[in-house]
């Protein structure tokens, strides 16, 4: 199972804040809930930076950032 | 395409044309150093309504209209045109009407504060030490769990408010519509207000940089940031480069011009420059983004940054009713008198800085 972060409807830069705590546990995979192109590009980044696998999602209207080791 | 955008070259690429664009604007019209403010250009606009009566500053700006129509278009092109709020619109209205009160009291929100570097004038690095702490305060916050909320989806007329406001500014200012003898439309006739560029080419830069800053998510406030927060660079290398080519374009044009004393409508009062950027600097962290990406968001749909940009307008209006923006340093008789905020406008800062600090330390996430 996935650790879920559901980080939709929340402002810059509280989806990236999340999604790093996440990472910092280090119970991969995470999957990532955002609404917006700017939190999916922000998170995707951020995690692609740390040096991990990230791929994106759309779904219900939003996006799906799944980060992996 | 979208991934252009979304690149390191993509941010420093877009801040550059954006920041030589707005160097242009002064050597096109608009007043000195101040090719793009938006909390000037705001302050202006409220002013040409008729909701403060400071004749100098009064002009519908294209550029705020240019930002919104070109931000909702990359975000109609882009699919990303999402309407939504709910994330406390009261705060982001108090922490837009702080912002702005901050800010002119500076006399320039950050846009403006990094403009007015890039042309020489020294006074902005005590307006942006000040922005760094504000934002410093703000991260502060964040990472003890500061958050207004979560956003909702909703209906298209909530995304479709700042742009049918915009739509609206601009065909007052077209048709220079008046209302009746002393009332407004108001252009000012002398001062920053009269100066300005043509309203096609203001309009058209105004687009091409929102359209840009949506596509790049470019924000003069998240380039600090996400360097406190996170040592990341993405954001701040696009505010490089549009300080870069800022100040290339204005060496080209002769407009730089270093110094302290009797900077184009600015002033050299150290304390009250770096307490102004202190309040807005505080006011855009909490609020997720600098005056600039407040328009953009609202035109991508967000009715929250739309609320922001409201707080800023009605902001405005009160720092010239109250007498609280800066005033300009002038020279009188051959000497030097250093302008500043009044008593009025000192004490505005010191109210906000306590209100802000109050939201930052209250505001949780349950």
């Amino acid at each position: 199972m996935a650790k879920v972060v559901d980080a939709r409807g929340l402002s810059c830069p509280q989806p990236v804040l999340l999604a790093r705590k996440a990472m910092e546990e280090g119970e991969f995979p995470i999957e990532v809930l955002v609404d917006t192109g700017t939190s999916r590009d922000n998170v995707s980044r951020v995690a692609q930076k740390a040096g991990f696998k990230v791929k994106v999602e759309e779904k219900e209207g939003g996006f799906v950032v799944k980060i992996e080791k | 395409m979208s991934s252009f955008f979304a690149s390191r070259i993509g941010i420093i690429v877009s801040g550059a044309i954006i920041g030589a664009l707005a160097a242009l604007l002064v050597l096109w019209g608009n007043p000195p150093n101040m090719g793009v403010c938006v909390a000037c250009f705001t302050r202006d606009t409220a002013g040409a309504l008729g909701l403060h009566r400071a004749a100098p500053v009064q002009y519908i700006r294209p550029e705020l209209i240019g930002f919104v129509f070109g931000a909702l278009l990359g975000a109609l092109l882009f699919k990303e045109f999402k309407p939504r709020s709910g994330s406390a619109p009261i705060i982001r209205f108090v922490l837009g009407f702080f912002a702005i009160i901050g800010a002119l009291v500076f006399l320039g929100c950050p846009w403006r504060a990094y403009l007015r570097l890039a042309g020489g004038d020294l006074n902005a690095l005590l307006g942006i030490a000040g922005f760094i702490v504000g934002v410093a305060i703000g991260v502060f916050f964040l990472k003890r769990g500061y958050s207004l909320g979560r956003s909702r989806p909703t209906g298209t007329a909530v995304g479709l408010v700042m742009p049918a406001f915009a739509l609206i500014l601009l065909l007052l200012l077209v048709f220079r519509v008046s209302f009746g003898e002393n009332a407004p439309i108001f252009f000012s006739k002398s001062g920053p207000g009269s100066l300005h560029a043509p309203i096609l080419i203001s309009l058209v830069v105004g687009i091409v940089a929102g359209f840009l800053a949506q596509r790049t998510r470019f924000c003069t406030m998240g380039a600090i940031r996400d360097v406190i927060i996170m040592r990341d660079f993405h954001l701040l290398s696009g505010v490089l480069a549009f300080i870069v080519a800022a100040f290339l374009v204005n060496l080209a044009i002769g407009k730089f011009h270093p110094g302290f004393a009797a900077q184009p409508i600015a002033h050299s009062n150290h304390l009250w420059n770096f307490l102004g950027m202190v309040l807005a600097g505080m006011s855009f962290a909490l609020a997720g983004g600098c005056p600039g990406r407040q328009f953009f968001m609202a035109g991508g749909g967000d009715g929250d940054a739309a609320m922001f940009v409201f707080g800023m307008l009605v902001g405005a209006a009160f720092a010239h009713n109250f007498n609280l923006a800066g005033v300009p340093d002038k020279i009188v008789d051959g000497k030097l008198v250093v302008g500043g905020p009044s008593i009025w406008g000192q004490i505005a800062v010191i109210v906000g800085l306590i209100i802000v600090a109050a939201i930052g330390w209250t505001m949780r996430e349950k």
